[in-house]
């Protein structure tokens, strides 16, 4: 039996292909199998191809693979734009009764299924659920129980009302029952089983991911701006984050929005905004002022392919550059990257620690691919007790008393050791400050004083060196740790690289896969460069962003994969170049 | 909060670097009675400005306080008000921050009606920068930068705000102690967005719109039989351009401010030292 199976369902925008998808993606992860979920989609509402690909086995996935074994087909461009991932014995279901998909040839070897999709669903109460009725056919084909598609209807549409459940539920086993009569042969022949198992698992993608970390980490104030692919972290924050006695506010613009959340800062709540790159460059100037002020801050930036409005819909990792060199002057910063969907939630409770405990920006940045995709993972990946929260220097009332000046002034820009200064939020007694973007004394008032400049310069920065002595800025590591070569990556490209190993032949080059989650302040390389023959950096952008960081870093030149036409790796395409490369 | 507090504790030992006779003195005064009038101290008190003549008033007000970027300073406000409401947040701007650079962020305070005031230090020139044309200067107004007049017609900051459904909308004068100060105490009482244009005059840019000129053009609506809460009576005042008033244009009393009409009420700022008590139900919504 194949160790996975990968369905699609691909149609019009508009053709409900999303939410199909996650409820069939769904049903196999409440059946205790593990799911990777994959978007195709084009920004425009209505019309144009649209795909969500689900790829599950008993064990983790955490990529996508180029095979299909079940499509549904909604149009004829379904099928033509998924020929090459098709193969011998894949079953393709579609509606013959559609008048575009009369005349659709089953390529040689595989199996069609004319499945009547809107007639039957028109029999169980509304043409409207014809592709349920697809995904029980597929549960046929699939020998998948089909009660496990049921609770996820269950799920999707219990809110909705019983009746629409039993609808839904009716149209599924219409689909199934369909298949069981005109097609036992076919699917008797079908060489997947989707077997079940106990597990229980988390289906989650990195937007959500994002946002539970954003409410498990004290968050209680969102603004943003919608813009693909950040808009789903605002949309699983909106209404969530009212229950903790939060708010969330859609700003006009994303000006608004850096500075809305800039203002629930400085009142002392945690506080976050989510954009993408067009909206970070928008957000910029405030990013300084967020800095300069000394503001914690957590900013996220969901990368899409750029420049400019570049594809809005496809994958990119092209705004390292402008997180860590953004913005005029210089400006003390974090910049965290998670690799994985869990860690999305984790390195959004860190970001929320660094940005108080150090009073600065920080940004958090994922991108398309990890925004939208969904992946399974046991429960304990998300295990709240392990979530701390650290105020860093907030002082109250009496400690107030040790920062005032001679004349009582409050000393809110502090030169301390640590370059961390004491934060007192407004209501706190005698703590009454002003705070700028202009340099400024300890006070926070205007100078142009070169000495106070200076102070205040290095006092910023020592907070970026108190922060690399205090933190565990390692990257993770995975392969043959004793490996001559080495793999360097960023981002949400870890999964693929742990499946391009497991992919490559026994005869390839080994090596040692470090994946970074901070670029800055970022791990020191030098050693692991210096000890490796071959150095790799696997990155999805045109110029090899990060590849230049590290050979800053290290005065070593590294060999670079680069991937920029929209689409995100692939664990198979990675093996073979990756192998290449290190030949 | 304190009914004892004076204006004076509002001021910071710092010595504002306005020019001699600048209307801000007076606008800042003002606002500085207000707000001890209503109650507040320095410490329950937030005071946003942005960029310009107006947006050094954090500087010389003594408040927590935050001096931003250029025309954003109602964000900003919007933010603080919303994370911890029972603090008093005021915003302070000129008219090239509040309705050029800042114009879009004007009409949704507006329209959002969060519980803050926002006084706006309307010079109708660029002050700072020494002297260009302002969104509320008068069209053949020459400067440098526009030797024949800006050639389009000045905003009208009080029609921006009645249009976007303003429920506090107000004109000071800066020269007029009592009434200014007046006026944005009722701002400050208003239960919403509390708006009041001060005619704050430039004496070093703007020899137009002078102290002078208004104190000869000014109708103050307390002595017409203006009613506020008439909204046709504040449209027809508003939209007349060419009469000067001060006093309250337009009062909404119905007005339900935004924390009160989306519960936005609890002070954001206390947090647990972990993830919520009920936190493992956020994962379990994804099984």
């Amino acid at each position: 039996m194949p160790a996975d199976f990968n369905w699609a369902i691909g149609g019009e925008a508009g053709d409900g292909i999303d939410s199909t998808g996650k409820i069939f993606a769904r049903a196999l992860s409440r059946a205790g199998r593990h799911v990777f979920t994959s978007k195709d989609f084009a920004s425009r509402i209505r019309g144009g191809y649209t795909a969500y690909k689900v790829r599950t086995a008993i064990d983790p996935v955490e990529s996508t693979v180029d095979r299909l074994d079940v499509l549904i087909a909604l149009t004829q461009r379904t099928v033509d734009e998924n020929l090459e991932e098709l193969h011998e014995g894949s079953v393709i279901i579609y509606d013959g009764e559609r008048t575009s998909m009369q005349d659709l040839e089953i390529p040689d070897g595989m199996v069609g299924m004319d499945v009547p999709l809107k007639s039957l669903a028109e029999d169980a109460g509304g043409a409207i659920m014809r592709n349920i009725v697809a995904l029980g056919a597929a549960c046929e084909v699939t020998d998948f129980p089909i009660e496990h598609l049921a609770s996820s209807l269950e799920k999707r549409f219990g809110d909705k009302g019983q009746s629409i459940v039993e609808n839904n539920k009716a149209a599924a086993d219409l689909g199934a029952e369909f298949v069981e009569e005109n097609y036992e042969a076919a699917s008797a022949e079908f060489e997947y089983e989707l077997e079940t198992t106990d597990e229980n698992y988390v289906l989650i993608n990195g937007d959500e991911a994002i946002g539970m970390g954003a409410l498990a980490a004290g968050c209680r104030f969102y603004s943003g701006y919608p813009i693909t692919p950040a808009t789903d972290v605002m949309e699983y924050l909106t209404g969530r984050l009212e229950r903790y006695g939060g708010h969330v506010v859609q700003a006009e613009d994303e000006l608004s929005a850096i500075n809305m959340a800039l203002g629930a800062a400085r009142a002392g709540a945690r506080s976050m905004t989510a954009t993408s790159g067009p909206g970070i460059d928008l957000m910029t100037e405030t990013f300084g002022l967020v800095a300069q002020s000394e503001t914690p801050l957590v900013i996220c930036d969901v990368m899409r392919s750029g420049p400019s409005t570049g594809m809005p819909t496809k994958q990119e990792q092209g705004d390292l550059n402008m997180t860590l060199y953004g913005g005029h002057g210089e400006i003390p910063r974090f910049v965290v990257a998670p690799t994985t969907i869990a860690e999305c939630f984790w390195k959004t409770v860190e970001a929320f620690n660094y940005a108080e405990k150090y009073q600065t920006p920080v940004y958090l940045v994922s991108d398309l691919e990890m925004a939208v995709t969904e992946q399974t993972f046991p429960p304990e990946a998300f295990d709240m007790d392990e979530v701390e929260i650290d105020r860093g220097k907030l002082v109250d009332e009496d400690e107030v008393e040790e920062w005032l000046d001679e004349e009582g002034r409050f000393r809110a820009h502090a030169a301390t050791e640590d370059g961390i200064s004491p934060r007192a939020k407004p209501g706190t007694t005698d703590g009454a400050h002003m705070s700028t973007g202009l340099e400024h004394n300890e006070l926070g008032r205007r100078t142009e004083d070169t000495e106070v400049r200076m102070e205040q310069v290095h006092k910023r920065e020592r907070k970026v060196e108190t922060a690399k002595e205090r933190e565990d800025w390692s990257p993770r590591e995975f392969g043959n740790p004793d490996a001559d070569n080495l793999v360097v990556s960023w981002g949400s490209n870890e999964g693929t690289i742990n499946e391009a190993m497991d992919l490559m032949d026994e005869d390839a080059p080994e090596f040692r896969f470090l994946s970074v989650p901070y670029l800055f302040p970022r791990p020191d390389l030098t050693e692991a460069f210096e000890a490796a023959e071959q150095v790799v950096v696997v990155e999805c952008n045109a110029t090899g962003q990060f590849a230049d960081v590290l050979e800053h870093d290290t005065l070593q030149r590294v060999d670079r994969v680069n991937k920029y036409n929209g689409v995100g790796f692939k664990a198979d395409e990675l093996a073979a170049e990756i192998t290449e490369v290190l030949q | 909060m304190s009914s004892e507090t004076r204006f004076i504790d509002f001021k910071s030992d710092k010595q504002p670097t306005w020019c001699p006779g600048c209307g801000d003195f007076g606008t800042m005064n003002g606002m500085m009675k207000a707000l001890a009038n209503t109650g507040n101290d320095p410490d329950n008190t937030f005071v946003v400005a942005g960029i310009g003549c107006s947006g050094k008033i954090g500087t010389y007000m003594h408040s927590y306080a935050l001096h931003g970027v250029h025309g954003r300073a109602l964000p900003v406000g919007t933010g603080v008000k919303m994370a911890n409401p029972d603090l008093e947040v005021m915003v302070a701007g000129g008219d090239g921050d509040g309705y050029s650079i800042g114009s879009g962020h004007f009409i949704h305070a507006v329209r959002r009606n969060v519980d803050m005031s926002y006084v706006v230090m309307d010079n109708r020139i660029y002050g700072l920068t020494k002297g260009q044309a302002s969104p509320t200067s008068r069209e053949d107004f020459e400067t440098a930068t526009t030797p024949q007049g800006p050639k389009q017609p000045p905003v009208n900051p009080l029609a921006l705000a009645l249009s976007a459904g303003g429920t506090f909308i107000a004109q000071s004068f800066a020269s007029d102690a009592q009434r200014h100060a007046e006026l944005v105490q009722q701002a400050i009482e208003h239960d919403g967005f509390g708006f009041v244009n001060v005619f704050s005059p430039c004496v070093t840019f703007n020899d137009t719109d002078t102290y002078d000129y208004f104190r000869d053009n000014l109708t103050d609506l307390a002595e017409t039989d203006h009613d506020a809460s008439d909204f046709d009576q504040a449209k027809e005042r508003i939209l007349d351009g060419d009469s000067e008033y001060q006093g309250v244009l337009y009062q909404d009393e119905n007005s339900v401010p935004y924390h009160e009409a989306h519960g936005v009420t609890e002070d954001m700022t206390e947090i647990p030292d972990g993830a919520p008590e009920n936190a493992t139900d956020l994962v379990r919504e994804f099984y």
